[in-house]
């Protein structure tokens, strides 16, 4: 133990290792994620909050390597700053989504980083796009990082188009809880982000007041 | 998107020219190890209270398995508001703390005010992204500004968190387990030096490669105090003998004395310009 006076895990890249959640409702979207960032086996923070503003009313939720996605966040929010005063109205969320999938499918090689875009504009109301690996495309809801995987089956089960707004946030918070249970690399509290033509609210749940499922 | 006040301007991409020379030393030394740079094994620990915020580090700079220096200054300054702790490879905190401490006072000299945090934590996160984690520097800022008492950390890759209290370096973990339990918002400043000092302490007894002696530092509004040490080992060693020479040690066998002499060929006055 002498020789090593560094644990490997200050060396290592620090993660996201995440669950992060975004879903398209009948006037708007509700984006949720978990807050722990890893690196290798510790936890750094444990309260990290990867819902990230690029505009008033269009969010992304960060996964993978930590200092990718919170860089390619800060550009695009630089970017669509430019953007929207150029235009001299507030940017479309498609706007946001290309600019994201623009710097990822450039630098697809040497970022390891997946943003999911969401957000409400006049033009199309909510929309939820997923940018993995430099693809854009519009999906009705988006689930990403590692803690997704365990939660692709009840996303899909439980799903319903037309889903009022109390309804979605409720689904997301389910969603967040389950995987959250079941991956390593997620866990902490849930932050919640409700994006409507009225507003942009924040919300956190503490850990002990997310739902419990069968076996806690 | 660099400030025009700041005197670097970073060049596009990556430089890795130190990484192939690196690379080309290897070569020479023909099997046989490169000199391994000096890491600080460290525990650092910062804790934002009622009035400002308190940064704390031990003393101990290790070089394998020799302590290097037993009184390292871990806790550089960065401006007169901000304070930072540095973990990981030694000369990487240090000139990154100096680079970045000169780019802040150019930026202090042009607009007349102390930079704010975000201002120092936007720098670094840019230099360290750029590098790509080739720049092993774990940092710690800590400091008061205009908009409040911030506490920041900086990874080796760009990755900023923003907290209300944090240890960082190879005894953090036990330092935070005493973060966790003892910390509170809001906390006096007396509580929390102790805290700190708790937080460094454990990690000093629980790391090999942290130890002497622990370093305060206390930022607020009014100003800072840089306590070091703020509390010496208990384990400070006696030395039995002087390791000086007395002069006349080494004996004079010859003595020369050959005298320079200089003329004045030219002399100009310059007036100088006083309000």
């Amino acid at each position: 133990m002498l020789g090593e006076a560094e644990p490997q895990w200050l060396s290592e890249e620090v993660k996201t290792g995440t669950t992060i959640i975004a879903i398209e409702f009948n006037g708007g979207v509700v984006l949720g994620s978990d807050s722990r960032v890893s690196a290798g086996e510790s936890v750094v923070n444990r309260v990290m909050n990867k819902l990230s503003p690029l505009h008033d009313k269009i969010y992304c939720a960060l996964s993978g390597s930590a200092a990718d996605a919170q860089t390619i966040a800060e550009m695009v929010n630089y970017q669509l700053d430019v953007h929207s005063m150029e235009i001299g109205e507030d940017p479309q969320v498609r706007s946001a989504a290309t600019l994201v999938k623009n710097i990822s499918y450039k630098y697809k090689e040497e970022l390891s980083a997946h943003l999911i875009v969401a957000g409400w504009d006049r033009k199309e109301g909510g929309q939820v796009f997923a940018t993995l690996k430099g693809l854009l495309t519009r999906q009705p809801f988006a689930v990403g990082g590692s803690g997704s995987s365990y939660v692709y089956g009840f996303v899909d089960a439980e799903y319903r188009k037309g889903m009022g707004k109390k309804e979605c946030q409720q689904f997301v918070i389910n969603t967040l809880s389950l995987a959250m249970n079941r991956d390593g690399s997620s866990g902490g509290v849930a932050y919640l982000v409700t994006i409507d033509e009225h507003g942009t609210e924040e919300n956190v749940i503490l850990g002990n007041d997310l739902p419990t499922f069968f076996d806690q | 998107m660099a400030l025009s006040t700041i005197l670097e301007t970073p060049g596009a991409g990556f430089n890795f020219d130190n990484a192939e020379r690196n690379a080309a030393l290897e070569g020479l030394f023909e099997g046989g190890q490169t000199p391994k740079p000096l890491k600080t094994g460290t525990t650092i620990a910062g804790v934002v209270f009622k009035d400002g915020v308190v940064l704390g580090a031990d003393t101990r700079a290790t070089s394998s398995d020799v302590v290097a220096d037993k009184m390292c200054a871990k806790i550089h300054y960065i401006s007169p508001n901000i304070y930072c702790c540095g973990a990981g490879t030694a000369a990487d905190t240090e000139k990154t703390t100096d680079l970045l401490s000169s780019n802040l006072s150019i930026f202090s000299l042009n607009s007349g005010r102390n930079p704010r945090m975000v201002m120092a934590v936007n720098i670094l996160q840019d230099m360290l992204y750029r590098y790509h984690g080739q720049i092993g520097a774990n940092l710690i800022l800590g400091g008061v500004d205009c908009t409040g008492n911030h506490l920041y950390t900086v990874g080796p890759y760009g990755s900023v968190n923003k907290v209300p209290y944090l240890a960082m370096g190879s005894g953090d973990l036990a330092a935070l387990g005493i973060l966790e339990d003892g910390f509170k918002h809001d906390l006096e400043l007396e509580k929390a030096k102790e805290l700190v000092q708790a937080a460094i302490h454990a990690g000093i007894m629980s790391d090999l490669g942290s130890g002497n002696n622990i370093d305060i530092c206390v930022i607020t509004k009014e100003g800072v105090d840089y306590i070091r040490p703020y509390q010496e080992s208990e384990y400070k060693d006696d030395r039995k003998m002087k390791y000086k020479y007395r002069p006349g040690t080494t004996a004079v066998l010859t003595e020369k004395v050959v005298p320079l002499n200089l003329e004045v060929v030219q002399e100009t006055v310059q007036k100088m310009e006083t309000v």
